[in-house]
């Protein structure tokens, strides 16, 4: 079947089986590789996009499902003349990545959890970003990155 | 003032954009025009043989290309273990053939049957289904201690036993360590399991095999920490391709943590697959098949005994571990209970006499091989558990304990009794810097504060010690390497100065990529700006022995300063010559060359012009260009050392365990990216915490694994840890590489799962509940049950 939705600003359609996953038709069909599957249990997060401005694991959604959705990945945001954005700047300032697998999930539910929360405290960090697993950082520089980029003063937070 | 360049600065990552904007190019990103896809199907019993594999009625189904069995692998070599280690009489160890799809038999769940190669995913899974399998399931080797008795059944037949090796060490001291501890004033004994660990980095294994007819080439893509070593494995011992026409690529891997080491069967398929289909052929592995494919970690049983004087002094230890195997030889896996293990007993301490006996068993569960740390671990959790618990038997300060026992610093270099010879090192110094920045001074505040809530809060400290840049080649040579373990780098100047670095070393987080020319700006004073790292790519990097054992800036670093040495050399020649001055007299500041004394000087850029443009050069004593190799073979391991400290609060009503504060003084040597390294401890020690408190690879009798997603093996998340104090200002350098560096990437899961399990130990001692040990995962339940064990 064809399906049709608005990615990143943009309509892009193309053809789907019925149980296409959402993550497959954006990596597959349309390319953008940058939203990952890091899992086939929807445990990770390592997909999460936004669909019609909410965070979903784009492995528990059918691209059919999709069909007509307004679609954000992250390779929609970065600023428009192509730096990065707040959240994304504040990842890098504050090392919160390593492998970079993780990352486009983080970068993704964090932007939807500061739209939610624009100045969420540490434990709210934390249990927000309970369903995004990174097995390189230990949290400790995401944690932080995230508070950076909601504006807190994180100078007070442990090392480099 | 921090540094804004060269070494000690910490510079944001410039790999971070291309991650953060969906730009990264993963291994699953790539997909070649015409390419097919595989399709494993694996056994869903642990052991039995294999009567028939009937793929008539499957290969008739839509879209498949063709399905392989065993048979088709009958003239193909197997997977190689790279690493033989003797055992105790002098044998070899044994060494059962590893199939690239079973052949006969099938030894783990997750052992690969047959792969169906077919348009897309979708169709190859369905043929798969329509499979005629016939196995005739055995009993299943799942307990290494049964494993070993006799009418054990067997994982492997033809070799009429499932002990791979028993491994004495040092055999010589074995008679007098037996004596020290007849004789000593104490011994204290623990016996302790190192549970099975799963490393999983977040991205699964995926590999591309491509090959074209035009020219015979080979190209692999392959998330791999180490693509020449596939190269030389796969092409040398599996397929018989030259290295000439076989290309390995391991382009943006995502997280490697030793188990994309290996060489796995999967990648040796896609690569005869495509030339036997003519067609590209992609394995992506999902999550559940890497759980049960993937080479897991850690899995020993040991006891271990240390013996102490009347004075509290260490004068002996001696351990009998079991270490898994699992059903075949990965790579390396018979080199870490053993050379990563033993050679690590002795810890920070001066123990004079050890002996450490090893059995290495074959069970019927997936290969176990390296895992960050990887035999490291497993030492320093047995010694820093067994001297916490010597200090609680003894009723002295387990801190006061360690330092009695540790090697001073006017001890250095350090022969330890265990073959290895520590260069560098100051203990005193980490413990210091540990009980300030984890602010012992306070705990018994902290401890009065949980208590009010009706909560335990213990302290765990312990020290760790680890054998990094691996590693000298002759030596691991006499122990079994069939490799050498050097490392190349190869640094090209162009002509208008930009340089590029071809370096065996691979980066899969590590961050080479900023940290690699932060070196070479500090030798050349040019910007960092003007160095690109190239890696990962065995068509563009001449030779690499790849990132492991916390090896790349000792090993591949220090390959990459000798060839900068080499272009430096040249360069103050064509410098010298512009400048009609003698090369002795070139000296280099701020990315020019001047004649010292004189305020004569020329750019960088015009010595690199000059290098490709010789109009005026010296041709009869040099050539033209400025491209440099050199290969580094390191003359002793590195030891990075430090102290590490976790406070719990441990709920005794229902056995729950939270961790408090965590705090890591490390001494690295000299440090190139402070906030790279810090990031490095972190992750360790999450990987060691989730080790301590949650995460375990559980097998049940049936060799069934139960713990085959992330529904049921526990990943720490965000809420399991806190923010962690880390610190490595403590600086011995390595005394034998140019850089003074010893290495960082494992520390953090080396150093901390004994902190956390001694912090659980000391909450329940010091609450009044007595007990001497709980193994790890120390989950609730294993908490609760020990509680109500004690209180009956
Ligand atoms: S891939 Fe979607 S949650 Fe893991
Ligand atoms: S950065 Fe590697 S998994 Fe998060």
């Amino acid at each position: 079947m064809k399906v049709t939705m608005t990615v990143n600003g943009a309509s892009r359609s193309g053809e789907v089986e019925g149980r296409t996953l959402l993550v497959n038709f954006l990596r597959d069909t349309l390319h953008l590789t940058g939203t990952h599957v890091g899992c086939d249990t929807s445990q990770c997060g390592a997909c999460v996009v936004h669909v019609n401005g909410q965070a979903v694991k784009s492995c528990t959604m059918l691209a059919a499902e999709a069909d007509g959705a307004e679609i954000k990945t992250v390779e929609g945001m970065a600023n428009g003349d192509g730096s990065l954005s707040t959240i994304q700047q504040a990842f890098q300032d504050h090392h919160g990545l390593q492998c970079g697998f993780c990352t486009p999930g983080m970068v993704m539910s964090t932007a939807a959890l500061l739209k939610e929360n624009p100045k969420p405290t540490e434990a709210e960090v934390r249990h927000y970003l309970e369903g995004n697993i990174c097995r390189c950082t230990g949290y400790h520089n995401i944690v932080k990155a995230v508070m950076a980029a909601s504006g807190q003063d994180v100078s007070t937070i442990a090392a480099e | 003032m921090p540094k804004d360049h060269g070494i000690g600065a910490s510079i944001k990552r410039r790999e971070d954009v291309r991650f953060l904007t969906g730009a990264g190019n993963y291994t699953d990103d790539i997909n070649i025009r015409c390419q097919a896809y595989v399709y494993f199907l694996r056994s869903d019993v642990a052991h039995g043989k294999l009567n028939k594999v009937d793929t008539s009625a499957a290969s008739k189904m839509p879209g498949v290309v063709r399905i392989f069995t065993g048979a088709d692998f009958a003239a193909v070599g197997g997977i190689p273990c790279g690493w033989q280690v003797t055992d105790r009489h002098g044998e070899p160890m044994k060494e059962p053939a590893h199939p690239v799809l079973a052949q006969g038999k099938v030894r783990h769940v997750g052992d690969p049957i047959a792969a169906v190669v077919a348009d897309t995913l979708e169709q190859a899974r369905d043929a798969a289904e329509a499979i005629e399998l016939d196995i005739q399931e055995l009993p299943a080797v799942v307990n290494m201690k049964a494993a070993v008795q006799s009418g054990s059944a067997l994982v492997h037949d033809d070799i009429g036993t499932n002990l791979c090796y028993d491994w004495g060490f040092v055999e010589e001291n074995k008679a007098a360590v037996d004596e020290a501890i007849k004789n000593a004033a104490h011994v204290t004994t623990l016996e302790l399991v190192n549970n099975r660990l799963v490393a999983n980095p977040m991205e699964p294994r995926v590999c591309v095999g491509d090959y074209s007819r035009a020219t015979d080439d080979h190209t692999l893509y392959t998330t791999s920490q180490n693509p020449h070593v596939i190269r030389l494995l796969m092409g040398a011992f599996v397929l018989g391709i030259p290295e000439h026409k076989l290309r390995v690529v391991a382009p943006d891997v995502g997280g490697g943590f030793g188990t994309k080491i290996f060489h796995y069967a999967e990648e040796a398929f896609c690569t005869f697959a495509a030339k036997a289909c003519n067609r590209p052929v992609k394995w992506t592995a999902s999550r559940s098949e890497a759980f049960m494919s993937d080479a897991h970690g850690r899995d020993h049983v040991t006891k271990i005994e240390l013996a102490l004087d009347k004075d509290n002094n260490f004068t002996a230890i001696r351990t009998e571990t079991y270490a898994n195997m699992g059903a075949y030889l990965s790579t390396f896996a018979p080199s870490v209970p053993t050379w990563l293990h033993g050679t690590l007993m002795a810890g920070n301490y001066r123990t004079p006499l050890i002996y450490v006996n090893v059995k290495a068993v074959f069970t019927n569960t997936v290969p176990v091989d390296a895992y960050r740390g990887a035999g490291r671990p497993e030492a320093t959790y047995q010694i820093e558990r067994v001297v916490d618990k010597a200090a609680r038997e003894l009723g002295v300060d387990p801190i006061a304990l360690r330092r009695q026992n540790f090697i001073k610093p006017d001890q250095y270099p350090y022969q330890t009794p265990v073959a290895v010879a520590y260069d560098t090192g100051n203990y005193d110094a980490t413990m210091d810097k540990l009980i300030e920045i984890a602010d012992l001074a306070g705990f018994e505040k902290r401890k009065k504060a949980s208590a009010a809530k009706g909560l335990l809060r213990g302290l765990g400290v312990n020290c760790y010690i680890e054998a990094c840049g691996i590693a000298p080649s002759n030596l691991v040579g006499q122990l079994g390497a069939r490799a050498g373990l050097y490392e190349s780098a190869t640094v090209r100047v162009n002509a208008t100065g930009g340089i590029v670095v071809m370096t065996g070393s691979h980066s899969h987080g590590q961050g080479h990529e900023t940290a690699f020319p932060q070196v070479i700006s500090e030798m050349l004073g040019i910007d960092e700006s003007m160095i690109e790292i190239v890696h990962g790519d065995t068509s563009k990097v001449p030779m690499g022995m790849g990132t492991y054992g916390s090896r790349s800036l000792a090993v591949g670093g220090s390959a990459m300063v000798r060839a900068t040495e080499k272009i430096l050399r040249k360069a103050k020649k064509i410098a010298a010559h512009l400048m009609e001055a003698s090369d002795g007299d070139i000296e280099v500041k701020d990315g020019r060359f001047h004649v010292a004394g004189t305020d004569k000087s020329v750019a960088w850029g015009d010595v690199t012009l000059a290098a490709y443009v010789p109009h005026n050069y010296p041709l009869e004593d040099i050539e033209p260009g400025l491209e440099e190799t050199a290969f580094y073979d390191p003359s002793n391991f590195t030891y990075p050392a430090g102290a590490y400290a976790c406070e719990v609060e441990l709920d005794p009503e229902t056995g729950r365990v939270t961790i408090e504060r965590f705090a890591a003084a490390d001494d690295f040597g000299n440090v190139v990216n402070p906030m790279i390294v810090a990031g490095q401890v972190h992750g360790g020690i999450a990987q060691g915490v989730g080790q301590a408190l949650m995460e375990g690879a559980v097998y049940d009798d049936n060799g069934q694994l139960l713990t085959g997603s992330y529904m049921d093996y526990a990943m720490p998340r965000a809420t399991d840890v806190p923010f962690y104090q880390v610190d490595h200002s403590c600086v011995t350098p390595c005394t034998h590489n140019p850089l003074g560096v010893k290495g960082c990437g494992e520390a953090g899961a080396i150093g901390s799962p004994p902190a956390v399990v001694n912090a659980v130990l000391d909450a329940l001692n010091s609450g009044g509940i007595k007990i001497d040990h709980i193994d790890m995962p120390v989950s609730p339940s294993r908490v609760w049950a020990a509680i109500q064990k004690a209180k009956a």
